[in-house]
């Protein structure tokens, strides 16, 4: 890959490794530029992936091993274990009365037609949640003692079931840990060496399905990546790394491996967080205040918002999903997360005819094994990369490189069996498959910028995954965006983004305030507790630089039942502050819902306290928004979906656009990890730092 | 022809659109089971008020309900006398979805100053005064304000009379017009995307598609019936009423692609709020065949037709005006469990055992012990499930609710709302039905308001005294309690106190088993037993 300037600004060689479910990714800065490289996932042993990924980039880069001073990790490893179940043996403790809240669930079912409907298994059967007679109030007052002699009991079951790690959640901790902490103090003495979690440290929010779900979570996984990272950093030490290793969180920052192992709940989302940091790096050296990032590879599709450069958050999200990416399906954790709604629409997505007739597209994946149709290893089941080949998207002799020549007759064989008994020809069942796939994608990212009250029309679009620049510019000609920005490197995306992220934690705290019965030094003092647990976090990577500190309340009127988030300044706030926090509150629901309620209260539910070192600098990249053609020989058709017929496209290597050249769409663009489908309503413009930037014609509707 | 593949796209936009409407109103909206529950439902309409597209947070009984609704609408405010910028409502229990609580929102969508549709939306709000949310009236009129169809604004202009008048007769004039302004948001929400559709796709009205979506709907809910053995079946179950049993007949004839469907012979009215309009019965009943026979055809007029359903007038099932109809869904979420058992007789195999089907909500009013205390008041609304019935090859669902698609909420959240404590909720060991597949379990909930309180709720419980029935050889579940904790047994309906220092518990029924319990795979039933979910003595699991 061609190197481009350090992401960094300081000489170091900085290595980031980002394991996913098939790839392990390497990407190595520093002052030879960047080098990345992908190897095979090592399921027994992830660490032994990451050693040999990061000697090939070393040997790359022309650098040895013992020259890398930072290693900066995010893994979906953690998420897999939720998803297969494959986590240590726990005992819950709870309040009694309150054994099978993480059974019951919200007692709703996620599909409503659906007559043998499976409800996800709760992660600690119901023989290993115990209870104690004890209850904190929501004000935090104790209105049921703490049974010792129950306590004891409990803690002789625990220590007789020989279990790997102990979660303890008890009602209202948020408000008043004081219970949990004598149930921790009594684990501790009895099983000094066995982890535990308890919900008033890992997730002190109001909520007992999702603090539990947050709790039980992180001590399910947490002797697995205790282990794992120990081992990793053992390993790497070994090979001569000695400086440190950071993990990146589920919000988009930089925690120590240390504070992850204790914590492992918070890397939940490290991987594809990963991937809304590359896309916000790129967004801020192109000086785009508002970008859609869009990642989309073989199973599913993710997409982000980032303004001003920093990746959408938010408090709570849905984790392993049973039941076709289906909300409800999974199980709601509350931790600091980057926000991203992800459907199952991929390359391997499965195309097929419903009862109506209607072409349906996943989120059913043909994987990579047996993979598309044409990848000619057995499948027979139409998918979406099938129909890009027929449509010319792409070409069956250059996919990855030409190490891997595609099957066209396979893929036509696939469609013609499976989706044309309603007639169509073969060509528009194709079509229909990659419109139905870009249509579902669109709708995705329309509902998630209307959620979060945004026009999605004002986004710029930063593409990259396998697959995404394939369908930037048909998405783009859906949802009305005049610009789509295609970095280099996007096959390593998440592993690139890690190298720009910030060190960074979010402390939250559930405390209930009505603002007609504000008490300023009760959340004063909250907030002073979670400033002090913050920066411990941070100061561990910080190395003594600045940091900034941001308060959010979330809030709501009261009697409502969902909060949204409002950015309050950080200081000691005063009685006199209940009136302005209201009207930031009422600000920010204007923005959002277009309207305020007169004559009602308002309420915060939770707060949250990010503190984090400042983004490392990014150079401006030299942006044009026009240049030089680029000479095109050779010429290829492909579909253009918003014309409805074949189009003459030229087609051009990525090498060719260099900084200052165009081409006018329709044009492929072709590089050994993917293609840049440029459609007729497009150009696209070479940019000084190897992105490609699509921008709709002038003239295009 | 891609003229087909383009059909295809805007169905599918159509449902993202709803999805939008219903998202805006589920994020303003103030009512309880709105906002926690996802008791709501959104809706696009053609211009001959035949419903093309519904969210899918929808209860069935709502959606169902509101495809009729708007039909009623159209006819009473002509579309000579519909402008752009004109809203819609009604609470009409008879022409809107069965209670006075739920307030119907229509919305007229014009495009070059032609009708060409509605956008409706139905939300439970908080409060529409009368007696308060409850079985206790007599009559609907005492039951709250009924609002005719009207306009709730003309031309863009609100009608600050109807706002007046909806203010004085509410205890929560600020919340309940908010939610009106919530739904008429949400509609709002939805025509802006429908527009920009149009614009992409060149269009000047749903016609063309409105007329797929309801054909191919249609026949595919056709050939699903077709795929039903000819015949007639019969199923009777009897349910515990509010003064007397109720017992619901049903009558289905299937004959080729059609299927009818009657309740003659069920119980008359009661004189109190369990009654359903026949509109909320005709909703329900449909969602329990449409689940069995065609549950991958999305909900549109094309696929609600082919059922043709009935029940005599008069009957507790098609309640009169002005019978009092407040909590018309005790009955309505029995519905299914009758038309799914006469289902079994066509299709073996394939449908549930009776479970606790009706939700157990709860509404509390916490008030001070001492009437002179300075002890604010509070309303506490709590929405619980029993077990749904053993299915074949699958074990009821636990504390989950069917038919309805609610949620339950939050303990730490209601107790922030409200003076009470919420002792105990969780699973009810042993009110399974045994059997090769077992019911699903309920749940015990133990309610106490808090020092200085006194609470009285509303009651409002089936399956108390008539529990969900096995099938094939299974068990029953277990019948529903409502006593104090001290064994004080109280009635399953109707209002009552919680003097302050007691505490009512609540125990939810269990879904019926499904085959003979010895044929129950042993190393399921081992599990069964190191869980806790049976027991061997205390079969109810109340600790008595």
């Amino acid at each position: 890959m061609r190197p481009t300037e350090p992401t960094h600004t300081d000489i170091r060689i900085r290595a980031g490794v980002d394991i996913g479910g098939t790839f392990t990714d390497v990407a190595l800065a520093g002052p030879h530029g960047l080098t990345t490289c992908k190897v095979l996932t090592d399921y027994a042993g992830p660490e032994r992936a990451i050693l040999d990924g990061l000697r090939q980039a070393a040997d790359q880069a022309g650098v040895a091993l013992s020259d890398v001073a930072q290693v900066i990790h995010g893994t979906t490893l953690v998420t897999n274990a939720l998803i297969q179940r494959r986590g240590a043996r726990v005992a819950f403790v709870t309040t009694q009365g309150f054994r099978d809240v993480i059974e019951m669930r919200s007692e709703n079912r996620f599909e409503q037609y659906d007559l043998n409907l499976v409800l996800p298994e709760p992660l600690v059967p119901r023989e290993d949640r115990l209870t104690v007679p004890e209850r904190v109030g929501p004000g935090g007052e104790v209105l049921l003692p703490l049974d010792e002699d129950a306590l004891g009991d409990v803690v002789a079951r625990i220590a007789a079931g020989g279990y790997d790690a102990v979660a303890v959640g008890l009602m209202h901790a948020y408000a008043n840990d004081a219970h949990e902490r004598r149930v921790a103090a009594a684990l501790r003495t009895a099983l000094p060496r066995v982890p535990l979690s308890l919900s008033s440290v890992v997730s002190p929010q109001m909520r007992e399905l999702p603090r539990f779900n947050t709790t039980v979570a992180n001590a399910y996984v947490q002797p697995m990546v205790a282990a794992y990272l120990g081992r990793l950093v053992d390993d790497l030490r070994g090979a001569g790394m000695a400086g440190p290793v950071f993990m990146l969180h589920s919000g988009g920052g930089l925690m120590s491996v240390e504070d992850a192992a204790a914590q492992p709940v918070r890397l939940l989302e490290s991987g594809p967080a990963g991937g809304a940091i590359f896309a916000a790096r790129y967004a801020r050296a192109h000086g785009i205040d508002r970008a859609l990032s869009f990642d989309m590879g073989g199973t599913t599709a993710k997409i982000c918002l980032v303004e001003d450069g920093a990746p959408k958050t938010a408090s709570t999200f849905e984790v392993a999903r049973t039941y076709r990416f289906k909300k409800g399906s999974g199980m709601t954790v509350s931790t600091p997360v980057v926000e991203m709604v992800e459907i199952g629409a991929g390359g391997g997505s499965i195309a097929s005819i419903d009862a109506m007739g209607r072409i349906q597209v996943g989120p059913r994946s043909a994987g990579s094994e047996p993979g598309p149709a044409c990848y000619g290893r057995g499948g027979t089941d139409p998918t979406v990369t099938d129909a890009n080949l027929l449509l010319g998207r792409l070409d069956a002799d250059g996919f990855a490189g030409g190490t891997m020549p595609l099957d066209q007759g396979a893929a036509a064989r696939a469609v013609d069996a499976h989706l044309t008994r309603t007639g169509l020809d073969p060509r528009d069942a194709a079509f229909g498959v990659t419109e139905m796939v870009d249509e579902n994608m669109a709708n995705a990212a329309r509902v998630h910028a209307v959620e979060n009250g945004r026009d999605v029309e004002r986004f710029t679009m930063v593409a990259f995954g396998g697959g995404a620049p394939l369908h930037s510019c048909r998405l783009a000609e859906k949802l009305g965006l005049d610009a789509v920005l295609v970095p280099p490197g996007a096959g390593v995306g998440s592993a690139i983004g890690f190298l720009t992220a910030p060190f960074s934690f979010d402390a939250t705290r559930g405390l209930f305030q009505r603002m007609d019965a504000f008490d300023a030094d009760a959340v004063n003092d909250a907030l002073a507790d979670m400033e002090a647990e913050a920066s411990g976090f941070v100061a561990a990577g910080a190395d003594g630089a600045s940091t900034t500190t941001a308060l959010t309340a979330h809030m709501r009127y009261a009697g409502q039942g969902w909060e949204i988030p409002v950015s309050l300044p950080h200081r000691r706030l005063t009685p006199d502050d209940a009136a302005r926090i209201e009207a930031a509150f009422a600000d920010a629901y204007r923005a959002l819902f277009g309207r305020t309620i007169d004559g009602l209260a308002c309420e915060v539910t939770n707060w949250s306290l990010l503190v984090s070192t400042p983004l490392p600098e990014i150079v401006p990249a030299d942006r044009f928004a026009t240049g030089d053609p680029v000479a095109a020989g050779a010429r290829r058709p492909f579909y253009d979906a918003a014309l409805r017929r074949m189009v003459d496209a030229a087609a051009v290597p990525r090498s060719a656009l260099t900084p200052g050249t165009a081409l006018d769409g329709p044009a492929v663009v072709v590089e050994d990890e993917t293609t840049t489908i440029v459609t007729s309503a497009f150009r696209v413009v070479g940019q000084g730092d190897g992105c490609l930037l699509l921008l709709r014609k002038e003239d295009a509707p | 022809m891609t003229g087909t593949i383009d059909l295809q796209i805007m169905w599918n936009r159509l449902i993202a659109v709803v999805e939008e409407q219903a998202t805006t109103l589920i994020r303003t909206a103030f009512s309880t089971s709105v906002r926690e529950a996802g008791d709501l439902s959104a809706g696009l309409f053609d211009a001959r008020a035949r419903m093309i597209a519904q969210a899918v947070t929808g209860t069935p009984g709502h959606v169902n309900a509101m495809a009729e609704s708007v039909g009623h609408f159209a006819r009473a405010i002509p579309p000579a006398e519909t402008y752009p910028g004109d809203v819609f409502l009604t609470n009409d229990p008879w022409l809107g979805t069965g209670h006075l609580h739920d307030i119907t929102v229509v919305t007229p969508v014009f495009r070059r100053d032609r009708l060409i549709g509605y956008f409706a939306c139905t939300a439970h709000v908080v409060d529409v005064g009368g007696r308060g949310f409850g079985p206790d009236a007599s009559e609907v009129y005492e039951e709250g304000l009924l609002i005719p169809i009207t306009k709730f604004a003309e031309r863009g202009r609100v009608s600050r009379d109807l706002v007046r008048l909806i203010r004085a007769n509410v205890r929560t004039p600020d919340q309940t017009v908010g939610d009106i302004h919530s739904l008429a948001a949400c509609n709002e929400a939805g025509d802006r995307r429908l527009q920009a559709m149009l614009d992409e796709f060149g269009l000047d009205d749903l016609q063309a598609l409105s007329d797929h979506i309801v054909e191919a709907s249609r026949n595919a809910t056709r050939a699903a019936i077709a795929a039903v053995p000819d015949g007639t079946y019969r199923n009777h179950m009897r349910v515990d009423g509010f003064e007397a049993p109720v017992d619901m007949h049903v009558r289905l004839d299937v004959t080729g692609d059609r299927l009818d469907c009657d309740f003659a012979g069920t119980s008359g009215p009661s004189r109190f709020g369990v009654n359903c309009p026949e509109v909320y019965t005709r909703a329900y009943a449909c969602y329990g065949l449409k689940v069995a026979i065609a549950p991958d055809v999305p909900n549109n007029a094309g696929s609600l037709e082919p059922f043709a359903i009935t029940a005599p007038e008069g009957c507790i099932l098609a309640a009169r005006r002005p019978a009092p109809v407040s909590v018309r869904h005790v009955m309505g979420h029995l519905v299914p469990d009758v038309v799914l058992g006469a289902l079994h007789g066509a299709l073996p195999g394939t449908v549930p055992a009776e479970g606790a089907a009706a939700l157990w909500n709860i509404q509390i009013s916490a008030r001070a012990a001492d009437p002179d205390a300075d002890l604010p008041s509070a309303e506490v609304l709590m929405f619980n499930s029993g077990g749904t019935g053993a299915r074949p090859g699958l074990d009821g669902l636990s504390a989950t609710a069917f038919p309805s698609g609610v949620s339950t909420m939050s303990v730490e959240a209601t107790e922030h709302t409200g003076p009470i404590v919420v002792w105990r909720k969780d699973l009810r060991e042993g009110s399974g039905g045994r059997g090769r597949q077992r019911g699903g379990l309920g749940q015990v909930i133990e309610i106490e308001p808090r020092a200085g309180y006194e609470m009285w709720f509303n009651a409002m419980f089936d399956r108390v005294a008539h529990p969900a029935r096995g099938r094939d050889g299974g068990e029953p579940g277990a019948g529903g309690r409502v006593e104090l904790a001290d064994g004080t047994p109280l009635h399953p309906k109707g209002r009552q106190k919680v003097p302050e220092g007691a505490r009512l518990r609540l125990s939810l029924p269990g879904g019926g088993g499904l085959g003979d319990p010895a044929e129950r795979d042993p190393e399921v039933a081992a599990r069964d037993v190191a869980a806790g979910y049976v027991r061997g003595s205390d079969r109810d699991g109340t600790g008595r």
